[in-house]
């Protein structure tokens, strides 16, 4: 592999990072959601580029699902829904943008620490992507603990899938059934949100999970 | 791919989703219900017959027949005590045919999903499957659209979810591990492919791997500190569910703990994966059974029962060896068919009673009395009185670690007697107190409920001397 292929790769995926990090501070459920969308479609050039650099076909067809589905349907949709349930007010984090960001920093220390030391053996390529793939499915872990409203979880969520997909094509021929599977729990996951979102609307008026808490099986 | 009973037991219930989907009336889609799971409970038993064989997705060893036996067993039973349930639920206008229709899809849906992830062969196949169930219950949780039930579907979602994302991150780095000597392509995730060369893999990246997988399944087995979801999910969800969830969906996620640990236990420079067990079983033991005092829920409660089983099981696992495999195997077994039979007397007492508070339900044994018999039955089991079945297992798991580990196996017992406490001290009253509440006869079908008790009964005296040869065998090949 020429050095120019592998800058570009470790480019896209650091991108990713900072993407998710972008993602940490945003205080509004829109943004939240154009910076999500973003997100998506960085990992889809992060994908596509591997699927060049490996000559692995197939992985165009992942970087394709990441584009449309992730990339426009998804945010989108969610953009619908917010606005159908009028709540595009301010997210309320549980602790502060500066706490947060250095949580951040400190979990994508501890995965380049992690995954640059037990990966001696694999090529460079891969061990970039395994410790950026790290990186974001704990940063999007982060954004998951950090937020109170249900869609900005949910996109946490997705944020940390998106992190899984890039090990998953770093991982130099994986069987397709992986990738194909990834999209796939994404496209119910993402259903099994509408209906809960829907549903959360229809008995609480509310998606903020703070609103769920006060109904705690022990407190009644 | 020829068909055998392998594709059966997960045609059966794949196909009867799909119908189970469209056809409407509920007395006979409960039956249909019940004939699937007891056709796929038979197709499972022909498993000892004929073997069939193992490919590159599907596997079939003494290992996972003894899960898919069980599996579809109680998936049965659970059935059987569904169908009555339920009739009571459209009577009372908890659910609406509607619902019901999807109820009884899911269950399928759940079924297939299950025996999936027991029988794949590949390890991206089974993580499907794992997610699929675990999508499959988080729907029939938040079935009955109550707050509590919404938020413990929502919470069990999000901890599942994460669980699951874990899980896939540390299956991708054993592909990562393995594709160095394997090569590329589907062998580097066929299970059978990776144990045969586990032993040239590099270790350091099968340690990180292992961590990741033990946190992601270990989540779905409801290990502690991971527990969130599971009382949650235990008490608002309809109780077949409770009853599979327990009985089954843990077990399923601790086989494809088991399916990594074989692995790991190949290579001789990877670390052990026993005292990461060892230690995660103990700290549910012990925090189980402390929660127990303070349960006002009776669901609740005995989810926390769950929790504190998984851990001696993993436990038992944990510390290895074929006695120790064989008393974890057996306790498995043990635990899926008390905490079952006690679900199914539950959710009958719930619907006699309208509540699950313990406060608001006493004197069962006087009001309903088999259903109170059959809860102190139950109880008696779960809490490993002599003689019944579960008191051999947890004398087995004591005895074949003392000798190795006797301060960790003291802190074990510490926990049974702890919990035994709570459990007696919390579920006394509801079957002997001053009888409360409304004293209707239960229109309940006792007849998986004693099924399962007496099938614990008697493994408490005598175990069939092809069980023991069977679970002797999987207990070796665990290592």
């Amino acid at each position: 592999m020429s050095s120019l292929q592998f800058d570009i790769a470790h480019l896209l995926a650091g991108s990713l990072v900072l993407a998710s990090f972008m993602m940490l501070y945003q205080d509004r459920l829109y943004s939240l959601l154009n910076v999500y969308a973003l997100h998506a479609s960085v990992l889809a050039l992060s994908v596509a580029w591997q699927a060049y650099v490996q000559a692995a076909p197939h992985l165009y067809v992942t970087a394709l699902i990441a584009l449309v589905f992730k990339a426009i349907i998804i945010p989108v949709a969610l953009h619908r829904i917010i606005k159908r349930l009028g709540i595009h007010r301010e997210i309320e984090n549980v602790i502060g943008i500066g706490l947060t960001m250095m949580a951040g920093i400190g979990l994508v220390a501890l995965s380049m620490v992690v995954m640059l030391r037990v990966t001696p053996g694999a090529d460079a390529l891969a061990r970039e992507d395994l410790a950026f793939a790290l990186s974001v499915v704990l940063l999007g872990l982060l954004i998951m603990v950090t937020r109170r409203n249900a869609v900005s979880q949910v996109v946490g969520f997705m944020s940390l899938e998106n992190g899984l997909v890039l090990a998953a094509t770093g991982a130099k021929g994986m069987p397709l059934v992986v990738e194909i599977s990834v999209a796939f729990s994404v496209l119910i996951a993402f259903i099994v949100i509408g209906i809960f979102l829907f549903r959360i609307r229809e008995r609480f008026d509310s998606v903020d999970v703070q609103a769920l808490d006060r109904f705690r099986g022990e407190r009644r | 791919m020829s068909f055998d009973a392998l594709t059966a037991i997960l045609l059966i219930p794949g196909v009867s989703a799909a119908l189970l989907a469209v056809l409407p009336g509920y007395a006979l889609t409960a039956r249909f219900n019940v004939v699937a799971t007891l056709a796929t409970f038979l197709t499972s038993l022909s498993l000892f017959v004929v073997e069939p064989s193992s490919g590159q997705y599907l596997l079939v060893d003494d290992l996972n027949k003894v899960f898919i036996v069980l599996t579809t067993f109680v998936g049965f039973t659970t059935s059987v005590f569904s169908a009555s349930y339920i009739h009571h639920e459209i009577e009372t206008g908890r659910l609406t045919p509607t619902f019901l229709r999807f109820y009884h899809a899911m269950y399928q849906t759940l079924m297939f999903a299950m025996n999936l992830a027991l029988v794949a062969n590949n390890i991206g196949l089974m993580w499907v499957a794992v997610e699929v169930a675990t999508l499959t219950t988080v729907l029939m949780v938040g079935i009955y659209r109550t707050h509590e039930a919404l938020e413990a579907a929502w919470k069990y979602f999000i901890l599942g979810s994460v669980g699951i994302a874990l899980a896939l991150f540390g299956t991708i780095l054993v592909y990562m591990s393995a594709r160095p000597v394997v090569g590329e392509g589907l062998d580097g995730m066929v299970w059978t492919v990776l144990v045969a060369h586990a032993s040239q893999f590099d270790p350091a990246l099968l340690n990180v791997a292992f961590v990741f997988l033990l946190l992601g399944y270990g989540t779905k087995v409801g290990l502690a500190p991971l527990h969130a979801w599971l009382p949650d999910a235990h008490a608002e969800g309809p109780t077949p569910i409770s009853a599979v969830l327990s009985g089954l969906l843990l077990n399923v996620a601790l086989y494809a703990l088991l399916r990594f640990k074989m692995m790991l236990a190949v290579n001789p420079a990877a670390i052990a994966p026993g005292p990461l067990m060892v230690t995660m079983g103990l700290i549910s033991v012990i925090f189980a059974s402390l929660m127990l005092y303070r349960r006002r829920d009776i669901k609740r409660m005995f989810a926390y029962s769950s929790i504190e089983h998984m851990g001696i099981i993993v436990f038992a696992f944990g510390m290895g060896g074929p006695l120790a495999n064989f008393a974890g195997l057996l306790h498995m077994t043990m635990h899926s068919l008390t905490k079952s039979a006690i679900f199914f007397a539950v959710g009958h007492i719930a619907q006699v009673k309208g509540t699950q508070k313990i406060a608001d339900i006493g004197g069962l044994t006087v009001t309903n009395p088999v259903l109170g018999w059959g809860l102190m039955l139950g109880v008696v089991a779960i809490v490993g009185l002599p003689p019944l079945g579960i008191f051999m297992s947890e004398f087995l798991v004591v005895s074949s670690t003392f000798a190795r580990a006797p301060w960790l196996t003291a802190i074990l017992v510490l926990g049974i007697i702890i919990a035994l406490g709570g459990l007696l001290l919390r579920t006394g009253v509801v079957m002997f107190g001053e009888p409360k509440g409304p004293t209707a006869p239960a229109e309940a079908s006792y007849v998986p409920m004693f099924t399962h008790l007496a099938l614990v009964a008697m493994a408490g005296v005598y175990l069939p001397p092809a069980l023991v040869t069977g679970f002797t065998n999987v207990a070796k090949l665990l290592g």
